[in-house]
C-alpha cells in the first residue's frame, strides 16, 4: 500500500512497510550507503544512510527503517550530510585506496561516494587506519583485508542467500576482519567458490582471480544470456574484452535471483581450449582437415548411400541437451524426414526417461509439477535421490532457505549428502531400495490417518488397488528391507503428512534403476496420497541434469515422441507432422540411446549421427560401447572438442557453443529463456543448426532458415505446449504449458485437473536391483556427479579454477571399510565389477555407508561406466546406472607401474 | 549508617552459597508471598517502586516486565551480570555475598514475566562468582526454589549460569544476547526490543544484577516503603563503588539522592593525605563525565546528576586528585574503547582509533590542543548522533567534560 511520508519538507508517496532506503532509492531518492544490500537481512553497520526523525529528532538509518504513514524525515540537510561526510573520511582511512590498480575501480561504490562528496587525498583528514594482514587467494578469488570496509555483505551472502556459513567476523574494533572457515586460511575452508561473496562487496576487496589485470571495468561489455551448465537455468552476465570473457556476474533470473554456483560463474574458460577448427576426415585412421563443403558432401553422400544401400533402419542419431531447442527440433525433424525413422534420443534417457515414463503415467505430465521459486515457500521438502548441493547448487540455496524459514527437511539418500546435515530426518536407505521405504511411509501416513481423503475422492483413480499394496509395507517390514529404522521412517511421514504444503524434489537417485519408472510412480503416489499436487509449494520435482535436457524431450529429441511429447504411433499426431514437413514418417517407436548401442554392437545399427554427446564416458558399461561404435561403419560426430566419442569417427563436424550462438534453452522448471551470442565463436566453426541444415539440404530435403527464430516459430506451430512462446516472447521467460500468444504460461501444473484428467495411483511393489552384493563383488557400487564437474568432464576439466578444486576422479569409501581393507586416503585401489576394472584413488569419506563405494563419473581415464551396469527399466529404458555389485583391492604402485610399462 | 536493602546480609554467612543461611534470615519468603499473588499483582508492586535499573540506563523496572509479559509468550529472563564497566565491582559483591538475593530476584522476575528458564551472564574473569552461582543455583533446585513446582506452587522455572568471554560490549543487552545465543556479541538493531523479540526471538527481559537483587526487598517491604526511600525520581538505595585517590576505597550502599560530596567525604573517607581533589570520573568510562570541584554538591540521582550533563550509569565513581592529566585519563579510556567498540559500525570503529590517535598527539605534545579538540569533539558527536549502540554513542560525554576541565 502506497502511504505519504514527507521527505526534507516534500510529500512522497513510498509503499508501507518496505525498507525505506530501497523505497527511497527507487523513488529517485540517492541515498548513499554501502553494507546496504536488499537481498539480505540488514546489518545497518557503515551508517551512511542516516536520516532524522523530524519528530523524534533522532538520527535513524533508512536500511533498517521500514515506511510507515505520516513518517517525516530529513535526509539531505547540512546536518545529515555532515555526519555521511565524516564517516566516509572514516571508512576511507581505513581502507587502502589504490584506486589505480584495483580490479574494482570504475564500480566501487566508495569510490563513488568520495567522488560524489568530494574527498580527495588533499582534503582526507585522517591517517590510514588500515591494518596490515595477508592477502588471500583461493582456486577463484583474491580477498585483500586492506580494502575491507567491514560491511558484511559478504558474510551475509554467504550466510543467507548461498547458506554455506564459511564466513563471519573475528575480532573486534578495527581489528574485525573477515574470517574464513576454521583457521581463517580461505582457501583450507569449506568455501567452494560460488562467489556470491565477491558479487556482494561494494568494494574491491574481494575479486574474480582470473580477472585480475584482464580489464578496466570501464573496457569491458556485458550480455545477459543462460548459464551453460545445469537444468537450474541460472541467469549469467558476462562481461567480455576482446571477445574473451573476463569475469561473470549473476543475473536476477527467475530461477535464481542473482545467485550461482562455481560452474556458472568461473566455468567458461573451455570455450578457448583446444577447440575444433575444422572439419575433419579420418583417412586411413588419421583425422584430415577438409573444407566444409568436403565434409557436409561426405556425410550426406555415405548416409544417402546406406539408406539406399541398407534401407531406413540402419541409421540413428543421438541428439544433444547442450544444443537449443531450435537445434534439437532441428535435429529430430533431421532424423525423423531423412533418416525415415525414429531412432532419435539424447541422454535425458540416461538420466530422466523413468520420470517421463512415471509422471506421464500418474499424472499425464513427464515434467517437474513446480517451480523452483516455490520450494521457498514449502512446509516440508523432500529430497530423495538427489545430491542437490552439488548438481543443482543454486536450488539447493533455495531448500535451505526454506529450512531457515521454518520448513522441515526430509532427505532420503544412500549417502550422508551435504543436504543430510540440514535435514530434520535422514533415511539412510540402501541403494535401491526406495519404492520400500515410500511404502513405508505412505503406509505409516495412511493409518495415522493424514491422508487427504477429500483429495482421494475427487482427484485420483486407483485408490484401493494401491492402497492394499502400501498396506503390506509396515514401517518394521521396511526397516529388514532398506535398513532405515521404522521410527524415522514413522518420523518422516508425520512431517510429510502433516505439512500443509510439502514439495518432493528429486534426481537420478531415483531414476536411474531398473525400477526407475517404479520409483517415480511411488513419489507420485505420495504426492496424491496427501493431495500434495496442483498447488503453489507442492508437487513432484524431477530436477533435470543438463542445461537443456528438458528442451530436447519438449522438443522431440526422443525416439517415441514427436515435439510436445505427441506419440509417433498416433496417427493424428503423424498427420500433422507429415503435413508440416511434407513426407511421410514411420509410425514406429525408434531406438532409445543404449539400444541404438546395442543394434550397433550387433551391426544391425550401421550408421551415427551424434551430436554433442560423449557416450564413450557417460553411457553405462564402456567397453560394450565402444565394441560398438567401433563396429558403425560411418559415424559422424559433431563437437566444440575431440572428445573420446569423437576420435572414434569417421568425420567430426566442429560446432560452437552455446556462449557462442542464439538460441533457447528449457530448464528444469520448463522455464524457456534466451541464450545469446556473448563470444564469437572460433574461425571455420558453424552452429549446429547450419550444420545440420547443410547437410539435409545436400542430402536432397532442404532445411534453410534465417534465423533461429524462424525454426522457433516453427517449433511454435506444431508444438502446442510451446505455441505461445515466440521469438517475440522469449524474454519473458514463459514457463510450458504456454498454449497461445496471450497465455502467461504455466508456473505450476495438474491445477484442478491433471492433464489426464483423473491422478492416477498405480500400485508398486518393492523389487531388488538387477545386481546385488555377493561373495565375489561384496560393495555396492554408486555413481554420481560432483560440484566442480560436469558431465563426461570436456568443458569443465578444461577450466583451471574447477580442475583445481577436483584435478581426478576417486572412489569414495567408508573408514570402516578402508581399514579393513588397509587403504589410506589416496591410495590407489582397484574397482571391478563384472563389466570392467578401474584404478582410482580412494577417497575416505563417512559421507558413503559401509559396504557401498561412490565414483564420480566425470572422469575419463578413470570411467567409472566401464564399470555400470546397462541393465534396463523394461518400460523406460534407463540404465541402473545407481547400483552395481563391485569389489575393491588395494593395489601397490610397484604394481602399477609394472602393468603401466607392460 | 543508613538502611541498606542490598548489601544487608553481605559478610554475614559463612557459606553464602546455602539456602539454609539466606532463608535465615528471611530469604526466599518474597518468592513464596509472589507465588501466592497474581502475575500481574507483582508487575504492578515493581511499577508502583519506581524503582529503575542499575545497569546504566536506568530504565524502569516495572514497564520493561510489562512490556515482556505483555507478548503472552514464553519469555526468558536475563541477569546481566557482565559488569565490565572500568571501576565498577558492585555486582560482583552481591554475587560473592548473597547470591541467593539475586536468584530469588531473577525467580520473581520469571514468575511475573510467564519465563520458565532465566540465565545468568557472568563476567568471564568472575570465575569465584560463577562457581559460587552455580552452587547457589543447585542448593536452590535442592530446596525447591528452583526447578519443578517451586515451594508447591505450579510455578516451574530454572537458572543457567553461563560465562562471557571478555568483551566489555557484551554487557550492552542485545550483544550480551548474541552472545548467549553462541554468535558474536555484536548489538542489534532496535527495534526489535528484547522485550519483544530477544533470546532465540523471545521476549527477554534483562536485568541488572543489582536491580534484581533489590527485587525481594521490594515485595517483602512494599512499593511504598521502597519508594519512599531516595528522590521522587529515583527511589531506593544505589550502590556506588568508590575508588581513585580516596582513603577508603569500597561500595557503599546509599539512598539515592545522597551528595557526591556525602559519599566521598563521609563515607569513603575524603581524599588521600596530602593531595587535592582535582575531578570526579561519575557513571564510569562509558557513559561517564567529569564533574569538577564546583559540582561535589550534586545528589546522585539520575535527575539530578542529568542537570550537571552527567549520569548515574551503574553509579561508579572514580576520584582524582591534582597530579592526575585528564588527558592521559582520555587517552587510556580511549584506549580501553579502542579494544572493546566490538567494530560493527564504522564511525565507532574508525572514530575511537582516530580520536586516540589525536588524543595521544595531544598528550605527547605533537598536535596542538586548539588542532585536536575540535576534531576530537566533532567526531565524537558524529558517533554520538549515528553509532549503533550506546557504546560509540557514549564516548563523547567524558571526552566533553574531560576536555573542559583539562584543556580549556
Ligand atoms: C557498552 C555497554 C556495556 C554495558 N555493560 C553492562 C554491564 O556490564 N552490566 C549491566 O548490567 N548493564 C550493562 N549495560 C547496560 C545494559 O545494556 C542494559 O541496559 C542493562 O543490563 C539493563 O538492566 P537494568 O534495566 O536493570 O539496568 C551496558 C551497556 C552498554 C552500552
Ligand atoms: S570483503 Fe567486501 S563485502 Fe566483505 S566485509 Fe569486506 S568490503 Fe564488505
Ligand atoms: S546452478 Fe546450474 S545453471 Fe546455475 S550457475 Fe550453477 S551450473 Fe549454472
Ligand atoms: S557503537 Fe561501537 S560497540 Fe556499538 S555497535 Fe557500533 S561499533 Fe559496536
Ligand atoms: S546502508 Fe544503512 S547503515 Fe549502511
Amino acid at each position: 500500500m502506497q502511504v505519504e511520508i514527507t521527505v526534507d519538507g516534500n510529500p512522497m508517496q513510498l509503499t508501507k512497510g518496505e525498507t525505506l532506503l530501497s523505497e527511497l532509492r527507487s523513488s529517485g531518492v540517492d541515498v548513499p550507503g554501502l553494507c546496504y544490500n536488499g537481498k539480505v537481512s540488514p546489518t545497518g553497520c557503515c551508517r551512511l544512510c542516516c536520516i532524522k526523525d523530524t519528530k523524534t529528532d533522532k538520527v535513524e538509518m533508512a536500511c533498517t527503517l521500514t515506511v510507515c504513514e505520516g513518517m517525516d524525515i530529513q535526509v539531505f540537510t547540512p546536518e545529515i550530510e555532515g555526519y555521511r561526510k565524516e564517516t566516509l573520511q572514516l571508512i576511507l582511512s581505513e581502507h587502502h585506496h589504490d584506486c589505480m590498480t584495483c580490479e574494482a575501480a570504475g564500480s566501487c561504490d566508495l569510490e563513488d561516494l568520495a567522488y560524489r562528496y568530494g574527498i580527495d587525498s588533499s582534503s582526507e583528514v585522517y591517517p590510514p587506519a588500515y591494518t596490515a594482514s595477508p592477502v588471500h587467494e583461493t582456486q577463484v578469488l583474491v580477498f585483500d583485508p586492506r580494502k575491507c570496509i567491514k560491511c558484511y555483505r559478504c558474510v551475509k551472502a554467504c550466510d543467507e542467500l548461498q547458506e554455506k556459513h564459511v564466513l563471519d567476523m573475528v575480532e573486534r574494533s578495527n581489528e574485525i576482519r573477515v574470517w574464513a572457515g576454521y583457521n581463517g586460511i580461505w582457501k583450507e575452508s569449506s568455501c567452494d567458490g560460488c562467489g556470491e561473496c565477491i558479487q556482494a562487496c561494494p568494494v574491491g576487496a574481494l575479486y574474480e582471480k582470473e580477472a585480475v589485470r584482464k580489464g578496466r571495468t570501464w573496457e569491458l561489455t556485458s550480455t545477459d544470456t543462460v548459464c551453460e551448465y545445469c537444468g537450474v537455468g541460472c541467469l549469467i552476465q558476462v562481461y567480455i574484452k576482446n571477445n574473451h570473457i573476463v569475469k561473470v556476474k549473476g543475473k536476477d533470473g527467475p530461477a535464481n535471483e542473482g545467485r550461482l554456483c562455481v560452474k556458472g560463474r568461473f566455468g567458461h574458460q573451455y570455450l578457448e581450449i583446444n577447440r575444433l577448427t575444422s572439419p575433419l576426415i579420418k583417412m586411413n585412421g588419421t583425422f584430415v582437415e577438409v573444407t566444409w563443403d568436403e565434409a557436409i558432401h561426405h556425410v550426406a553422400d555415405t548416409f544417402s548411400r546406406m539408406l539406399t544401400t541398407y534401407g531406413p533402419h540402419v541409421l540413428g542419431g543421438l541428439s544433444s541437451a547442450r544444443c537449443t531447442n531450435e537445434e534439437n527440433y532441428l535435429f529430430q525433424k533431421f532424423v525423423r524426414v531423412l533418416f525415415h525413422n525414429n531412432n532419435v534420443d539424447h541422454c535425458a534417457r540416461l538420466c530422466h526417461a523413468s520420470t517421463v515414463a512415471g509422471l506421464t503415467r500418474a499424472f499425464g505430465s513427464g515434467a517437474m509439477t513446480n517451480s523452483i521459486a516455490e520450494l521457498a515457500d514449502s512446509d516440508c521438502i523432500f529430497v530423495m535421490g538427489s545430491n542437490t548441493t552439488e548438481t543443482h547448487p543454486v536450488i539447493a540455496t533455495f531448500i535451505r532457505n526454506a529450512v531457515r524459514k521454518g520448513a522441515a527437511l526430509i532427505v532420503a539418500d544412500p549417502r550422508a549428502i551435504d543436504l543430510a546435515s540440514s535435514a530434520h530426518v535422514h533415511l539412510q536407505l540402501k541403494n535401491g531400495t526406495d519404492v520400500a521405504v515410500l511404502n513405508g511411509i505412505m503406509n505409516y501416513i495412511y493409518t495415522q490417518g493424514l491422508h487427504s481423503q477429500d483429495f482421494i475422492e475427487t482427484r485420483t483413480e486407483g485408490f484401493s488397488d494401491f492402497i492394499n499394496v502400501v498396506g503390506e509395507y509396515t514401517p518394521e517390514r521396511v526397516e529388514d528391507i532398506t535398513g532405515v529404522s521404522s521410527e524415522k521412517i514413522q518420523e518422516a511421514a508425520l512431517l510429510f503428512g502433516q505439512a500443509e504444503k510439502a514439495s518432493i524434489v528429486f534426481s537420478m537417485g531415483i531414476t536411474q534403476h531398473i525400477t526407475g519408472t517404479d520409483n517415480v510412480l511411488s513419489l507420485a503416489n505420495l504426492a496424491l496420497l496427501t493431495g500434495n499436487v496442483g498447488r503453489p509449494s507442492t508437487g513432484v520435482n524431477p530436477l533435470r541434469g543438463q542445461g537443456n535436457v528438458q528442451g530436447a524431450c519438449d522438443v522431440g529429441a526422443l525416439s517415441s515422441v514427436y515435439p510436445g511429447y505427441q506419440p509417433v504411433t498416433s496417427p493424428e499426431a503423424r498427420e500433422q507432422f507429415e503435413t508440416a514437413w511434407g513426407v511421410a514418417l514411420s509410425d514406429n517407436p525408434g531406438l532409445t540411446v543404449v539400444e541404438m548401442i546395442n543394434k550397433a554392437a550387433l551391426g544391425e545399427i550401421k550408421g551415427m549421427y551424434i551430436v554433442g554427446e560423449n557416450p564413450m564416458v557417460s553411457d553405462p558399461n564402456t567397453n560394450h560401447v565402444e565394441r560398438a561404435l567401433k563396429n558403425l561403419e560411418f559415424l559422424v560426430v559433431q563437437d566444440i572438442f575431440m572428445t573420446e566419442t569423437a576420435l572414434l569417427a569417421d568425420v567430426v563436424l566442429p560446432s560452437q557453443a552455446a556462449l557462442e550462438k542464439e538460441g533457447t534453452f528449457t530448464n528444469t522448471e520448463r522455464r524457456i529463456q534466451p541464450g545469446r551470442r556473448v563470444v564469437e565463436p572460433p574461425p571455420n566453426t558453424k552452429t549446429d543448426w547450419q550444420i545440420i541444415g547443410s547437410i539435409a539440404g545436400k542430402m536432397g530435403y532442404p532445411m534453410e532458415y534465417g534465423t533461429v527464430w524462424d525454426i522457433l516459430r516453427e517449433i511454435n506451430q506444431v508444438t502446442p505446449i510451446y505455441r505461445g512462446i515466440t521469438p517475440e516472447r522469449v524474454t519473458e521467460g514463459l514457463q510450458w504449458p504456454c498454449p497461445s500468444e496471450d497465455h502467461p504460461g504455466t508456473p505450476y501444473l495438474h491445477r484442478g485437473t491433471f492433464s489426464r484428467g483423473m491422478g492416477l495411483f498405480s500400485p508398486v511393489d518393492f523389487v531388488p536391483p538387477a545386481e546385488c552384493p555377493d561373495e565375489e563383488y561384496p560393495f555396492v557400487l554408486s555413481t554420481g556427479r560432483i560440484l566442480f564437474h560436469y558431465h563426461t568432464g570436456t568443458m569443465s576439466r578444461k577450466v583451471e579454477a574447477l580442475d583445481s578444486f577436483v584435478h581426478e576422479g576417486y572412489v569414495e569409501i567408508s573408514s570402516q571399510d578402508a581399514d579393513i581393507l588397509n587403504i589410506n586416503q589416496d591410495d590407489f585401489v582397484e574397482v571391478t565389477t563384472r563389466r570392467g576394472r578401474i584404478t582410482v584413488r580412494a577417497k575416505i569419506s563417512d559421507r558413503v555407508a559401509p559396504q557401498s563405494v561412490f565414483i564420480p563419473f566425470h572422469f575419463s581415464e578413470a570411467p567409472a561406466n566401464r564399470l555400470t551396469n546397462d541393465a534396463l527399466d523394461p518400460e523406460a529404458k534407463i540404465p541402473e546406472l545407481k547400483v552395481c555389485a563391485c569389489a575393491i583391492r588395494k593395489v601397490d604402485v610397484i604394481t602399477l607401474q609394472k602393468e603401466g610399462e607392460e | 549508617m543508613n538502611e541498606q536493602i542490598v548489601l544487608n546480609n553481605v559478610g554475614s554467612y559463612e557459606t553464602p552459597a546455602s539456602v539454609r543461611e539466606y532463608t535465615g534470615k528471611g530469604g526466599y519468603e518474597a518468592l513464596k508471598e509472589c507465588l501466592t499473588r497474581d502475575p500481574e499483582s507483582v508487575i504492578r508492586e515493581v511499577e508502583d517502586s519506581k524503582l529503575r535499573g542499575r545497569g546504566g540506563a536506568g530504565f524502569p523496572t516495572g514497564t520493561k516486565w510489562r512490556y515482556a509479559a505483555s507478548r503472552k509468550d514464553t519469555a526468558y529472563v536475563v541477569a546481566n551480570a557482565d559488569e565490565g564497566e572500568p571501576g565498577a565491582f558492585k555486582d560482583r559483591l552481591i554475587m560473592e555475598g548473597d547470591p541467593h538475593k539475586l536468584i530469588e530476584g531473577i525467580a520473581i522476575a520469571g514468575y511475573a514475566v510467564g519465563a520458565s528458564h532465566g540465565f545468568i551472564y557472568v563476567r568471564g574473569e568472575y570465575s569465584h562468582c560463577l562457581n559460587l552461582l552455580d552452587e547457589a543455583c543447585a542448593d536452590a533446585r535442592k530446596h525447591h526454589f528452583l526447578g519443578n513446582k517451586i515451594a508447591g506452587s505450579d510455578f516451574c522455572f530454572d537458572i543457567k549460569v553461563r560465562a562471557g568471554a571478555g568483551s566489555y560490549v557484551c554487557g550492552e543487552e542485545t550483544a550480551l544476547i548474541s552472545s548467549l545465543e553462541g554468535k558474536r556479541g555484536n548489538p542489534r538493531i532496535r527495534p526489535p526490543y528484547p522485550t519483544s523479540r530477544g533470546l532465540f526471538g523471545k521476549p527477554t527481559v534483562v536485568n541488572n544484577v543489582e536491580t534484581l537483587a533489590t527485587i525481594p526487598a521490594i515485595i517483602a517491604g512494599g512499593s511504598k516503603w521502597f519508594s519512599s526511600v531516595g528522590t521522587p525520581q529515583s527511589t531506593g538505595t544505589k550502590l556506588f563503588p568508590v575508588s581513585g585517590a580516596v582513603r577508603r576505597p569500597g561500595c557503599y550502599e546509599l539512598p539515592m539522592g545522597t551528595s557526591l560530596e556525602t559519599l566521598i567525604l563521609t563515607h569513603a573517607g575524603g581524599i588521600k593525605k596530602g593531595k587535592t581533589l582535582k575531578a570526579v570520573l561519575v557513571g564510569g568510562a562509558a557513559a561517564g563525565t567529569f564533574l569538577g570541584k564546583e559540582n561535589l554538591s550534586v545528589p546522585l540521582s539520575f535527575e539530578h546528576l542529568n542537570q550537571v550533563n552527567a549520569q548515574l550509569g551503574s553509579g561508579v565513581v572514580v576520584v582524582l586528585d591534582c597530579d592526575t592529566n585528564i588527558l592521559d585519563i582520555l587517552v587510556g579510556i580511549m584506549e580501553f574503547f579502542m579494544r572493546e567498540s566490538c567494530g560493527l559500525c564504522a564511525p565507532c570503529r574508525v572514530g575511537i582509533v582516530q580520536i586516540h590517535r589525536l588524543l595521544s598527539g595531544m598528550a605527547t605534545g605533537t598536535i596542538e590542543p586548539e588542532d585536536g579538540i575540535d576534531r576530537i569533539l566533532s567526531l565524537a558527536r558524529v558517533m554520538n548522533k549515528t553509532c549503533l549502540c550506546p557504546l560509540g554513542q557514549s564516548v563523547v560525554m567524558p571526552l566533553q567534560s574531560g576536555l573542559n576541565l583539562e584543556v580549556v
